[in-house]
């Protein structure tokens, strides 16, 4: 007993030990976990893992050269932020770099003094001139476009996409023009955002507009993880920013100025937020107040990034792990039919073979009945009516 | 977090060092050739035409599907093999060829854009092949393509015979379609420079700004594509495409009024290198109306001299081969400059022997006639051209009132096909084979009626017009020196475009204008004002009425002072009757 006591004792002790020794190691991968699962939660707190943009002119002629203006820097700032060009659906309603009327052919200049073209060298509109319309705005967002569109014209984000949506143009209470000749409500824009969320067609959405009472765009969004901001209350005039004398127009807006020249300082790796985008263009800078609406947004804006908008920060994850590619695809052989000569010698054609133009056959016209056989054919129908009912019937035409 | 910066795809080929373990079959033989052809107008202005040819022996029309692009861009591929197409052209064009000023180009293109594409003779629909091609190109090249559809398409029945390789060519394999309106900006050519092999990084394509290149007088980016021979006995075919660039820069525009011109003046860039995958780079300047150096000089100077026969006529060139190092001496740039010696002007304008303009005659919204006129000018010999009209629905024709006259005498036309237009489905189709008389003026005019659209078929601007695409004129013009019959490798690119048959005479393609017609427009306010007008009737006029008959008047008790008030609200606490 005294034996088992004392082995009892030691066993306990040395559990005891154990014990602590566990707990404590336990306690350090504890924390070591939640450590790294905050990083990891970080890493991945934003949910999303693309980046899409679409960015809309939709005023025409050549006084409207401002929008473009506004569309283009937006266009330029995204894709400095690491957009590429595949995930950017531009839709300019009108071409102002080759405008007849532009002083300076394929530019467009957002600073007084020509100090900056927006244009640039390297830029591809996906949907210009007649194209930029309400239904095929409306057809991009939603995803249902003819199966014959090209990859470049279409939206192809997911649910983990973040897109961001900038509308710069003419507009009103409730609408927005688009060239002159149609408009589109914040009904439809909130339905159609309604069906791509219905659709999950995108993580989170931030939404820009730069017209005249643009506020009242937002006001009938309902969908969540919306954000969206405007550049003028319901009721106040977007107003532009400055005219050059040798273009001879307003060249930017005013929000959209001071929001490009937020842009210009950020790069991929900056940690700026939302709370920084919302303060962009103060009253005493814009005349117009710009407005935000947040909240159909779950996360909170101070911890949203602005590169989860305006760039394509991909997330990266080192793997140590060999990985066995699968066996090599031998090409086919071309076999004897590459090598056979070929017999037949080819040649052109002639370009203007006039004898045999004149030649030609001429086309099958439609079968006609022979002229006279119309009238022989109700001559006949005559005759053999008057044979079998007789003369005196005769009397009734004459 | 980390960051990756968008991934950078170089685009100069693969390294000899690279080394590839599988495919055991050799690959087929790809070449590259670029070359820049500079030749001074008559008018001052300078014309300078880019010609970037890659030929490939490939097959793409058999079942195991070709994989392995190098020098050929894989977007073109793919459409050649999805839609099995045989010939493709396509060309963007800003701004109209003065012919009289500038004579012939090279590869002529009609203003705008314009489309034609010769489909296999295993294709069954070829209308819904045209239509995803259509669609496919708007993509790639960021142009409206997708707006050609059945309105605008035609069918030739004579003209654009294939340019390449045929067994046999029947016409319903044939679509043409042009957009006249369509613009021409840094977004076309931007897609058209990443297919070329190099890219604008090296070679040639390094001239190729944007900005410098749209701020003049033509420009014009094409893409060919054609089945060709690949030596003398045409044995076998390849693939060829070629890419095309013509530019003409104007005197006072971008020349600032000097002749003088350099290509730093011209295109912002002077060239450093030839594009290591190329395996010919070549600049050529017409130096045939400069003997022995008497009008213009070129420096810096070349020992190299060709002669070729292009355009009916035999030219010398300068030409300056950028594969070999010497060409850019010791400061490795090349910077050709051309400087005229005297400031007079220059001898009498060439007359080119055939031209054709256009033209809409008549007054009002309702009718109208279109003069077509072309000029024959050469002095004793007579050829038949190939008119071929494509006018859109909304403008009918009528072809009883269609005339041809000669030197004021009728010229009936050997071969005439017309279709007849149907609304809102397809244009209208007229093909004449007219023999022009020489050293005359053949006038075609046919009167039409203009047609009221629909309102939802006017454009956001109905204001600025309607196009009509321009009339294509084919015509195998006499030529004063022997043509070449053979193509081969050796020629340079600009005269081996259109193959030759015949010595006597050369294949030419004249555009006349498109021309810009009013259509009857309403007057798009109206239904606002309408809207307007008829609430503020109905508001004024019947609201008043209604008032009038049922508004019944009552006396009113005047407010009550305050001290009344008070007085009031004591009574109505005692429960007393309240003061009137």
């Amino acid at each position: 007993m005294g034996y088992f006591l004392s082995y009892y004792t030691y066993i306990s002790f040395g559990c005891w030990v154990q014990n602590m020794l566990a707990a404590i190691i336990m306690l350090i991968f504890i924390c070591f976990c939640v450590h790294f699962q905050n990083t990891a939660g970080q890493f991945f707190s934003s949910g999303h893992t693309n980046n899409w943009a679409v960015l809309v002119c939709t005023s025409r002629f050549w006084f409207n050269y401002r929008h473009v203006a506004n569309t283009l820097s937006v266009y330029r700032s995204v894709k400095r932020l690491g957009i590429p060009d595949s995930h950017i659906v531009l839709m300019l309603a009108d071409d102002m770099a080759c405008n007849h009327r532009n002083p300076k052919p394929a530019t467009v200049f957002s600073h007084r003094n020509m100090e900056l073209n927006v244009y640039g060298d390297d830029v591809e509109v996906d949907y210009r001139g007649y194209e930029v319309t309400v239904e095929n705005f409306l057809r991009v967002l939603t995803g249902r476009l003819p199966p014959s569109t090209p990859r470049s014209k279409r939206l192809l984000s997911d649910d983990r996409s973040n897109i961001l949506i900038y509308l710069t143009g003419h507009g009103g209470n409730g609408f927005l023009k688009f060239q002159d000749s149609e408009e589109i409500s914040n009904v439809e824009l909130a339905d159609a955002f309604e069906q791509m969320w219905q659709k999950r067609r995108y993580n989170e959405l931030l939404f820009i507009i730069d017209t005249c009472q643009g506020a009242s765009m937002y006001e009938r969004f309902y969908s969540p993880n919306i954000m969206a901001l405007a550049s003028s209350q319901v009721g106040e005039d977007s107003l532009s920013h400055q005219p050059d004398l040798a273009i001879g127009v307003h060249l930017m807006d005013r929000y959209t100025f001071y929001l490009l020249e937020f842009l210009e300082d950020i790069h991929p790796a900056s940690k700026s937020n939302m709370n920084d985008l919302f303060k962009v263009c103060p009253k005493s800078q814009c005349v117009s107040t710009p407005g935000h609406r947040t909240d159909l947004f779950l996360r909170d804006p101070g911890s949203v990034l602005i590169t989860d908008f305006f760039g394509s920060v991909r997330k990266v994850e080192i793997t140590m792990e060999a990985i066995h590619l699968t066996d090599p695809i031998l090409q086919l052989e071309d076999g004897p039919m590459s090598e056979e000569v070929q017999e037949k010698t080819y040649s052109y054609v002639d370009q203007l073979p006039v004898s045999e133009i004149i030649h030609q056959k001429p086309k099958q016209k439609d079968w006609h009945p022979p002229d006279g056989f119309i009238l022989g054919l109700w001559t006949l129908i005559l005759l053999v009516f008057f044979k079998t009912y007789g003369i005196k019937h005769l009397k009734h035409i004459f | 977090t980390f960051y990756i910066e968008p991934l950078k795809i170089n685009k100069l080929g693969v390294r000899a060092s690279d080394t590839f373990v599988l495919t055991p079959t050799p690959q087929p033989k790809d070449d590259f050739q670029e070359e820049l052809v500079i030749r001074p107008l008559h008018s001052g202005d300078i014309y300078a035409s880019f010609q970037f040819r890659t030929l490939w022996e490939t097959d793409f029309m058999r079942e195991n599907k070709v994989s392995h692009y190098r020098l050929f861009p894989k977007s073109l591929g793919q459409v050649i093999s999805k839609f099995s197409v045989r010939e493709l052209h396509i060309s963007f064009t800003q701004g109209y060829w003065r012919t009289m000023q500038w004579g012939q180009p090279f590869l002529p293109s009609p203003p705008g854009a314009e489309l034609w594409v010769w489909f296999q003779d295993s294709v069954t629909d070829v209308d819904a092949a045209w239509k995803e091609l259509t669609n496919v190109l708007s993509g790639i090249f960021c142009a409206s393509l997708n707006f050609i559809d059945s309105t605008n398409t035609v069918q030739p029945s004579a003209s654009f015979k294939p340019l390449g390789i045929v067994n046999e060519t029947d016409h319903r394999f044939l679509r043409y379609a042009t957009l006249p309106r369509e613009i021409v900006c840094t977004e076309n050519l931007t897609p058209w420079k990443k297919l070329l092999p190099c890219g604008s990084k090296a070679g040639l394509a390094v001239l190729l700004k944007s900005e410098k290149l749209f701020h003049s007088s033509f420009f014009s980016q094409t893409v060919h594509i054609r089945p060709v021979c690949q030596d003398r006995e045409c044995k076998t075919t390849s693939w060829e495409l070629r890419q095309t660039l013509n530019v003409v820069f104007d005197l006072h525009t971008s020349g600032q009024g000097k002749r003088e011109w350099s290509l730093f003046k011209m295109f912002s860039r002077t060239l450093t290198e030839a594009c290591p995958l190329a395996s010919s780079s070549k600049i050529y300047i017409d130096v045939t109306d400069n003997p022995q150096e008497e009008y213009f000089e070129l420096s810096p100077a070349t020992p190299l001299l060709s002669q070729a026969v292009v355009l009916g006529d035999r030219r010398t060139f300068s030409v300056y081969d950028l594969t070999q190092q010497v060409t850019f001496g010791t400061v490795r740039s090349l910077n050709l400059l051309i400087r005229w010696k005297s400031t007079e002007g220059e001898c009498s304008m060439l007359r080119p022997l055939l031209h054709a303009e256009r033209y809409v005659a008549g007054y009002g919204l309702q009718t109208g006639e279109i003069h077509t006129v072309m000029y024959n000018n050469h002095p004793f010999r007579s050829f038949p051209v190939l008119l071929l009209d494509s006018v859109p629905w909304y403008l009918r024709l009528y072809i009883h009132t269609l005339t041809v006259t000669s030197k004021g005498k009728d010229n009936t036309p050997s071969y005439i096909h017309y279709q007849p237009s149907k609304d809102r489905m397809r244009p209208h189709l007229l093909e004449m084979l007219v023999q022009l008389p020489p050293h005359s003026v053949t006038e075609v005019t046919v009167q039409f009626e203009r047609a009221l659209l629909k309102w939802t078929e006017y454009t956001p601007d109905p204001n600025h017009g309607f196009y009509v695409g321009s009339s294509v004129i084919s015509a195998l013009v006499p030529s004063s020196v022997a043509m070449d019959t053979n193509i081969t490798q050796e020629q340079p690119l600009f005269s081996s475009f259109f193959p030759c048959k015949e010595e006597s005479s050369y294949f030419v393609r004249v555009y006349t204008e498109p021309l810009l017609v009013n259509l009857p427009t309403p007057d798009f306010s109206m239904p606002y004002n309408v809207i307007c007008l008829t609430c503020t009737v109905v508001a004024v006029g019947y609201g008043s009425l209604y008032n009038l008959l049922t508004r019944s008047f009552q006396i009113e008790e005047p407010n009550p002072r305050l001290a009344k008030k008070i007085a009031n609200f004591i009574r109505r606490i005692r429960g007393v009757p309240l003061l009137s």
